[in-house]
């Protein structure tokens, strides 16, 4: 029981890896209705200029603080030049943009920084009272965050006007021009956040996996199955999803095939939840009249 | 009585696709005018065109004396125009009430936004019922009346709306056209309603116009359009 | 604005335009002819000029351009997505590469087997999947991609797939005592395949298969209200998708002499994918132009830079992107109009 306990557990930290670049993607997506495939070396990326930052000198929380201003900046330049010149092109046209997108950050962060595996520091004291021998303070740590940005988020949407905007953006830019509301302004808005999220997140893995230009590349496909099982349109599912893939992922591996076949077995499950619930487990299916 | 718009010359093309010819057209505060036309005749960009929506144009547009031609929809939206757009342009995935809420981002201030919606809620009692429905599942009667009240909440100088009779039932037209009335005269927005029903909206505007590929080519008030043995012949079937 | 987004029922591409000539039921309109005849006796040229390993790389493209068709036929012509095309590469590749080595089957069989193995493989696959869409759809597909490696390292299947090792295959010398290299003989046999494959496509396009499948890309609900049976066809359509991909990948193992599962990673799926959109999604002659590109970019690409050659190739991606989203074919389509709008 125990055994299975520590399973659990581990399974739910690695789990709030995959919820926060999760959440990252339900931004871009609810902002652009695009799934930013590059979003994990994104991640990477903006954890390596933290890097830069603390290895200069600065304190942790200055250091991140600094980070995920400059991501948000970064996200939001990117969308605006690279992705906003393709927004009236066919949708397999800009999955190639954005699989371009992927391999220059992954590219220019080994060239930049290196390949080297390098340690990350955690803001979480290894000796805190919220650690234990089941999960570190740190992981303990990390999913306390994502789970306050997914509340911030989930509120943001949900009752302010801006969020609201950004959504209706998303949804249909033309009737959104017709209330006033500045497009292109909400599509960067969105990606910076996505950024700032992405940034987050990396920063919160790096500790554990520790930092290298590979980091994110596994995460990816899992953040993306979480998200879409709890819901592409629902912060609140991206996380739970997260979780959920987490878990599954770990308990599979342990009690069912293995390492070897254990991505192979969440992801036929996943797709098997995707089937009978074709929205996500939290997701909202649109209906449209025809 | 001062002018609402004023506009002097308007042509506009989708592409290399002329389709105004240069109109003029003046509505007047509190007024509620009408464009006619037959299908393909340029009524819909017309509107666009007021809104610098999806077409390139030429010539003045003035906005309560302000010019607005070259600024961007969102702008144009910001200054006082409510547009309705063909198909209601409804954000299908979100609540009645939440394509409400967007509407009040075109408002000069937020203050009032609140009272505006009961308001709107009162000429629209179907969509208070509603109100947490997501937009989708409404009729195309309450999808009408969602795209008003979503203009309406912008607290327009000018509405202008495009075929709102467009495949709804006849008592519900008459309904929605009643309560435009009321809102022309309790909210005093001036209406520029765009119509292929012209008997319908010859009964509600003041004025019209009539418009044939691309150029005005009557106009006056609706009681001289209507007994104009043309008009009778091609568009109110007598 | 088109997207991947599931609830919307626009196409994922924009629909192609119809072809310029009328065109005949199963054949094609009598200006191509001379223009496929040059090229043919181009292409058969190339057999006496270049060298064994260019002729080895010219028999990859042919691979790959076969691949890409099948995946063009998916996603272009049925407004399908896939991300996970790479493995049914590799299915026909280990049918090859399995039937030579255990069956002692000769190389010319195996193709058309592993047509059918990847046909009835497409096909099971499509039915259940079929009910997603869009993102659930990429995301299927997806796993898939990542699946197929991780199935072909897998112990307990070792005794056919040959493990991480993998199988080792002889590359067949020319029959009837032809005086041809063994390189010469297997791109031939790979262009005449090619061809076969192009034209089986090119009319299969045409018919009323080829309509109803444009037809459920364009608008599914009225194709199905006008009688067309989805299911089947999606499914149908995965499955000629996938056994297309699968001669791809057995005549690449043929080629190549080898088939081990790290050479049919996710990242095979993904250049698939950017080789039909650079190629022109939903064409017949991107397939050829999109096998080229990556085929040959990826080492020029660290030509320009030894430190950052996919960032390279990145930025070259974007750039062709901007340049012409729809394709090389997308591009010369609109010089073409432009010729005739100029007289």
């Amino acid at each position: 029981m125990n055994a299975f306990l520590h399973q659990l557990l581990a399974g739910l930290a690695s789990g709030g890896i995959y919820a926060s670049v999760a959440l990252a993607l339900v931004m871009i997506y609810q902002a652009t209705h695009h799934i930013n495939f590059a979003q994990g070396e994104m991640a990477m990326f903006s954890t390596f200029i933290a890097w830069m930052l603390i290895q200069a000198g600065l304190p942790y929380w200055l250091a991140f603080i600094a980070t995920v201003v400059l991501s948000f900046v970064l996200a939001a330049v990117v969308e605006f030049t690279v992705i906003r010149p393709m927004h009236d092109k066919p949708a397999l046209s800009v999955v190639v943009v954005f699989i371009g997108l992927l391999v220059i950050f992954h590219s220019l962060a080994g060239w930049l920084f290196g390949y080297t595996i390098k340690q990350f520091p955690s803001p979480f004291p290894s000796d805190a009272w919220y650690g234990s021998a089941m999960m570190s303070a740190h992981e303990v740590g990390a999913i306390v965050v994502t789970l306050v940005v997914v509340v911030a988020l989930f509120s943001f949407f949900r009752f302010t006007p801006l969020g609201l905007a950004m959504r209706a953006a998303a949804q249909n830019a033309a009737s959104s021009r017709l209330v006033g509301i500045n497009v292109g302004r909400m599509l960067m808005l969105g990606w910076g956040l996505a950024g700032a999220i992405g940034a987050v997140a990396g920063m919160m893995v790096a500790p554990v996996v520790f930092l290298d230009p590979h980091m994110m590349t596994g995460v990816l496909l899992y953040a993306f199955a979480g998200a879409l099982i709890g819901g592409i349109d629902s912060p609140i599912g991206a996380v739970l999803g997260g979780f959920l893939v987490g878990v599954l992922e770990n308990l599979i591996g342990t009690y069912v095939v293995g390492t070897e076949l254990k991505l192979s077995v969440a992801l036929v499950l996943i797709v098997g939840v995707l089937i009978v619930r074709p929205a996500g487990l939290l997701g909202r299916t649109v209906v449209t009249r025809v | 009585m001062s002018s609402i718009l004023e506009v002097r010359g308007l042509r506009a093309a989708y592409g290399a696709t002329r389709v105004l010819q240069g109109i003029d057209l003046d509505i007047a505060d509190g007024e509620i005018v009408a464009l006619l036309g037959a299908n393909g005749a340029g009524k819909t960009t017309t509107l666009r065109a007021l809104c610098q929506a999806m077409v390139s144009t030429e010539g003045s547009i003035t906005l309560v004396g302000q010019r607005i031609d070259g600024r961007s929809t969102e702008q144009i939206a910001k200054l006082g125009v409510g547009h309705v757009p063909d198909g209601r342009g409804t954000f299908l995935g979100l609540t009645a009430e939440e394509n409400l809420r967007l509407g009040a981002y075109a408002r000069p201030s937020r203050a009032g936004a609140e009272a505006d919606m009961e308001r709107i809620y009162g000429y629209f009692p179907r969509l208070k019922e509603r109100r947490a429905q997501q937009a989708g599942t409404l009729s195309g009667g309450e999808q009408q009346m969602l795209a008003i009240g979503r203009a309406l909440m912008g607290k327009p100088k000018l509405l202008l709306l495009d075929e709102p009779s467009f495949g709804l039932a006849p008592l519900i037209v008459k309904d929605i056209f009643a309560i435009m009335r009321r809102i022309n005269q309790e909210e005093r927005v001036s209406i520029l309603l765009v119509e292929q029903n012209a008997k319908l909206a010859l009964d509600l505007a003041d004025r019209a116009y009539l418009l044939e590929t691309g150029r005005i080519v009557l106009s006056g008030p609706s009681n001289d359009i209507r007994r104009d043995d043309a008009v009778r012949r091609a568009y109110l079937g007598e | 604005m088109n997207s991947l987004d599931a609830t919307s029922r626009a196409p994922i591409v924009a629909a192609a335009p119809s072809t310029p000539k009328p065109v005949r039921r199963g054949g094609f309109a009598p200006g191509w002819i001379g223009t496929l005849a040059v090229l043919a006796l181009l292409a058969i040229g190339l057999a006496f000029v270049a060298k064994g390993f260019q002729l080895f790389q010219a028999t990859m493209v042919l691979s790959y351009a076969i691949a890409l068709l099948g995946l063009n036929i998916l996603t272009g012509y049925n407004g399908q997505i896939s991300l996970g095309h790479g493995a049914f590469y590799a299915i026909g590749a280990y049918t090859t590469a399995i039937l030579m080595e255990h069956a002692g089957t000769p190389y010319w069989a195996t193709v058309p087997a592993a047509a059918v193995v990847c046909l009835v493989v497409g096909y099971a696959f499509g039915r259940p999947a079929l009910k997603l869409e869009g993102l659930y759809l990429a995301l299927a597909t997806f796993a898939l991609g990542v699946a197929m490696p991780q199935l072909l390292k897998y112990k307990h299947l070792e005794a056919w797939t040959g493990g991480v090792q993998g199988i080792v295959l002889m590359k067949p010398d020319a029959p009837f005592g032809l005086p041809l290299t063994p390189d010469q003989w297997l791109y031939l046999f790979a262009l005449f395949v090619t061809v076969v494959m192009f034209v089986i496509a090119h009319n299969l396009l045409q018919s009323g298969t080829g309509r109803a499948m444009r037809a459920i890309r364009d608008h599914a609900m009225a194709a199905e209200a006008m009688g067309v049976d989805n299911s089947h066809y999606k499914s149908m359509t995965f499955g000629v998708s996938a056994a297309y991909t699968g001669v791809g990948g057995a005549l690449s193992a043929i080629a190549v002499q080898f088939v081990a599962p790290d050479s049919f990673t996710l990242f095979l799926s993904i250049s698939l994918l950017v080789g039909i959109v650079i190629g022109g999604v939903g064409t017949l002659w991107g397939a050829i132009f999109g096998a080229i590109f990556i085929m040959f970019v990826p080492s020029l690409a660290e030509k320009v830079s030894k430190a950052a050659p996919w960032a390279i190739y990145g930025v070259v991606l974007i750039a062709i992107m901007f340049a012409m989203p729809g394709g090389v074919v997308g591009l010369l389509r609109k010089i073409q109009a432009r010729f005739k709008a100029h007289g």
